[in-house]
């Protein structure tokens, strides 16, 4: 290798580490912006129905001052499930720019069902994952809670009820606590040892 | 002249007395505060949680919710009481069922869903708080 090769690898070198750090930089940093509550609700669905029903919510507002924001619950935080997820948003880009599907709190409510089913269905699917970002059985001390929902968290319990593991997942019974419920919401749906 | 002094006396006696009882003696729920002051902000009460309910004072009476509802929402669409207090839920939740009044709408027909008066459960059925009353009372409710 002559001199001015081994110059030449130097600067592919630097100019590609550089090249690196600025743009995976802006790649990441890019995506942490838009997964801020403050992003999701420059869109005035967002901010007008969700955002608005959320601070009546025990994870707006509560005694210690903890706090839950859009993406914290709505965004995987795992890196290969927050890409994909991310992707999938442009999906609701579509229908903002585009069609326009929830514009008004009217089309909201007409849409609320198939919204809210959707989430379920999703937060089913990973065995309630978002939820359990903050929400820990291990941490969970049932002596603290009421009768009732110490019952429902005791793994022994459901085996009591019906000789087997107990299978539920958060949503299975918490629906509609951070958003209102739909309309037609049939009370079965948050009671899982019923149909 | 010395009965007059005697009915002099007794008067002012009694105007004296009688000052004093009215100053000691009558006191508003308000307390001693001036009209003109604001009242002293009451103390916070936390919501009374009793496990089995808090029992009835008369035969008729909409039992009371022994439990928080600060959760819950009642609208146009939806009723989160009926999450657990509902004839398809209640089994399971172990909470008492919607008595069955509140499916009989004005009419006296039978509904197979609540009657839209009986849709405010907070109407009648009332969360409590842990307050003594603010005077003494021996009320007891029928047994």
């Amino acid at each position: 290798m002559t001199s001015g090769e081994k110059r030449g690898t130097f600067g592919v070198l630097v100019v590609g580490v550089v090249l690196g750090i600025a743009l995976w930089g802006g790649f990441n940093w890019t995506l942490d912006l838009t997964n801020t509550e403050q992003f999701c609700i420059s869109c005035h669905e967002m901010e007008a129905t969700p955002y608005n029903e959320l601070q009546e919510t025990v994870h707006f507002t509560n005694r210690t001052g903890v706090r839950a924001t859009c993406p914290d619950c709505h965004v995987p935080r795992p890196w290969i499930y927050k890409i994909i997820r991310k992707i999938k948003a442009s999906n609701e880009l579509y229908h903002h720019f585009v069609t326009g599907e929830v514009d008004t709190p009217e089309k909201f409510e007409e849409k609320r069902m198939d919204l809210a089913k959707h989430v379920w269905q999703a937060m089913k699917e990973t065995d309630s994952r978002e939820c359990r970002n903050c929400h820990k059985f291990q941490s969970m001390n049932l002596e603290k809670q009421q009768s009732r929902a110490a019952d429902a968290h005791d793994p022994y319990y459901w085996e009591a009820v019906d000789g087997k593991e107990p299978s539920y997942t958060c949503i299975d019974c918490h629906k509609g606590i951070a958003h209102s419920l739909p309309e037609g919401f049939d009370p079965t749906w948050n009671s899982p040892g019923e149909g | 002249m010395k009965k007059m002094i005697v009915t002099l006396t007794t008067a002012l006696v009694v105007l004296i007395f009688s000052g004093a009882i009215m100053a000691g003696a009558v006191d508003s729920l308000r307390g001693g505060q001036a009209l003109t002051e604001n009242a002293k902000e009451p103390a916070k009460k936390d919501a009374l949680v009793v496990k089995g309910g808090i029992e009835r004072s008369y035969k008729q009476q909409p039992p009371v919710i022994p439990h928080k509802t600060d959760k819950d929402e009642i609208n146009l669409k939806v009723n989160t009481c009926l999450n657990c207090h509902s004839e398809k839920t209640y089994e399971a939740k172990k909470a008492p069922k919607v008595g069955d009044s509140h499916f009989v709408n004005r009419d006296g027909k039978v509904l197979t869903t609540i009657s839209s008066r009986r849709y405010f459960c907070e109407q009648c059925h009332a969360p409590q708080v842990n307050a003594d009353p603010l005077v003494e009372n021996t009320f007891q409710g029928v047994k």
